[in-house]
């Protein structure tokens, strides 16, 4: 007995790996930084096919390349401007969500767990629903008082439809079985509501956050370019952009591209981060 | 013997249908369902109820449970007329309903917990000793997704059990399984009944299941359904599986099959998929 539970844990410690080991062995990780760097090197040749053979390809040769790119970028990286577009992005980006998600999860399931509420309220919100949330800007422009509460209100209007009928799909397609089961166990309305269809729902819940989360930078960043750097409502990446295609500097316009990509990455691995540790049954392979 | 009736030294879970009628739609596009069933159905006894695919037993099966009322007619359980759900009539199934982000224990634990009549260690030990039974123990941390097929339905076996109802009702629960894990479920079935003795209202379109398991076999007619006959099955508990090779079983299935062969014929001018799906089993079951 004591010798095969020896060999179990010979076998144990022979396959414990450092942290160095396992990052060598990291093979997505390194299958992922090889192919930014091969797309960073295409670029690079690309956009100076016209300086070192003489004639300029069409498309690639009028972006600038990534050196120059890296150059502007590390001009801005210390000015606090810079840091303050990506705030003021960011904190118009989770107000509009937050806001969206708090008004469109209960909206949501209301419409999916009642009836009457449904038939009355559906119809409403589906005129409104394909309205496109840029359309809604000059009229949200001469609504409210300030440029920041119209970029606020845009952006909650890109999230709260996606969110909306993701709750009330995922939740309307909960398997009766399930709420019947637990009816026949004694669940009361209340009961089959918390605990059959909130976390029933909580699968597209988070599908809707994923999608609203990228229609909330798309809304935010068109807002910013249009609302432009007035006293208020300016600033952010999207105005960074838009400064710099008035400035005529090609490179700073890529920065703040770059910079967008990089600030919706972060906000989509949180959101999945979030649903992988709200739903633990989901991350089973 | 019996360690749910075996306090009161009285089964209970007699089931009394008297004249149900249930259809759906509106006047236009009515559709009779359950066209006449009337059943006495003893406590303590397994029932096995088969009828052509499509039939209608599903109905039967949400009328009993409570989940939908009958039209006309009525259904009652040891005397009280049934006109709702209860705990008292645990229903398994056809596909899992196991709650997906809940684990094996957790499942178990949803009806206790909800009524909050078993807390604590009580609790703890019950679900051990019933996950023990169905052989899940060392899965009660597992969810559902992470079980096989068959030990799904043992799971929910056990969520039904801990709710100690007086009628298991079984809506085809080894519908979708392979046919060996089908096989070892028929036969943990039987154990659990000719353990507990509990009532078991069976539904599937499985002949020699219902022959293998049941006490006694109810034949459905085609929809709308009817009651075409109540075919006792005298062969002896406890039941092995070689037992479907006897002369006694075959009788009884070739009983059984005379008469769904016939429903299916009823209509089989019409070409519905039901009544196709019907004849090829008979065809391939000889």
């Amino acid at each position: 007995m004591t010798a095969v539970s020896d060999m179990v844990q010979g076998a144990g410690v022979v396959r414990k790996r450092t942290r160095l080991q396992r990052l060598k062995d990291n093979r997505k990780l390194w299958r992922g930084i090889a192919a930014v760097v091969i797309a960073l090197v295409f670029w690079e040749v690309g956009s100076r096919w016209d300086q070192w053979f003489g004639f300029t390809l069409p498309f690639i040769g009028l972006i600038p390349p990534p050196t120059d790119v890296a150059v502007a970028w590390m001009s801005v990286l210390p000015q606090p401007g810079y840091w303050e577009s990506w705030y003021l992005s960011f904190k118009r980006v989770l107000a509009g969500f937050l806001v969206a998600q708090l008004v469109g999860i209960p909206l949501g399931l209301a419409l999916a767990v009642n009836r009457y509420f449904r038939e009355f309220f559906f119809p409403v919100f589906e005129i409104l629903r394909p309205i496109p949330p840029l359309a809604w800007v000059p009229a949200s422009l001469i609504f409210w008082p300030t440029n920041e509460m119209s970029i606020a209100f845009v952006t909650f209007l890109g999230a709260f439809f996606t969110i909306v009928i993701n709750v009330l799909g995922g939740a309307r397609t909960i398997d009766i079985s399930l709420l019947r089961a637990a009816q026949s166990m004694g669940a009361t309305q209340w009961d089959m509501f918390w605990k059959i269809v909130l976390p029933g729902t909580l699968p597209s819940i988070f599908t809707g956050a994923a999608v609203g989360m990228g229609i909330t930078w798309e809304v935010v960043l068109a807002a910013e370019m249009i609302s432009g750097g007035g006293t208020q409502g300016g600033g952010g990446l999207g105005f960074f952009i838009w400064n710099s295609y008035m400035g005529g500097s090609l490179p700073h316009i890529v920065v703040g591209m770059i910079s967008i990509g990089i600030a919706g990455y972060v906000s989509s691995s949180a959101i999945r981060w979030l649903g992988d540790w709200a739903m633990p049954w989901r991350r089973l392979f | 013997m019996s360690e749910i009736n075996g306090a009161s030294g009285r089964a209970s879970g007699a089931i009394v249908m008297d004249g149900v009628r249930k259809g759906y739609g509106e006047d236009w596009s009515w559709q009779q369902v359950i066209e006449s069933v009337s059943l006495d159905l003893p406590p303590g006894q397994f029932t096995a109820v088969v009828g052509p695919s499509g039939c209608g037993k599903t109905t039967l099966v949400n009328l009993l449970a409570g989940f939908e009322r009958a039209d006309e007619g009525s259904i009652a359980v040891d005397g009280r007329i049934v006109s709702g759900t209860s705990r008292d009539r645990m229903v398994v199934f056809q596909e899992s309903a196991l709650m997906p982000w809940l684990t094996t224990y957790q499942n178990v634990a949803f009806g206790p917990k909800l009524r909050g009549d078993m807390r604590g260690a009580a609790l703890d030990r019950e679900i051990d000793r019933l996950l023990n039974k169905v052989g899940l123990a060392e899965f009660k941390d597992k969810f559902p997704l992470q079980l096989s097929g068959g030990m799904q339905r043992r799971a929910e076996l056990a969520r039904a059990m801990i709710n100690s109802p007086s009628i298991m009702i079984m809506d085809e629960p080894f519908r979708g399984l392979d046919a060996m894990t089908r096989e070892l479920m028929q036969e943990f079935l039987l154990r659990l009944f000719e353990e507990t003795g509990r009532t078991h209202f069976f539904v599937t379109s499985e002949i020699e299941e219902a022959i293998f398991l049941a006490d006694r076999l109810v034949v459905l007619s085609n929809r709308p359904v009817t009651v075409r006959t109540v075919i006792d099955i005298e062969l002896p508990r406890p039941r092995e599986f070689h037992l479907l090779s006897t002369p006694e079983a075959y009788d009884y299935k070739r009983e059984a099959l005379e008469i769904l062969h016939e429903e299916a014929m009823k209509s089989f001018g019409g070409g519905g998929s039901v009544q196709n799906e019907l004849v090829e089993a008979i065809a391939r079951r000889g």
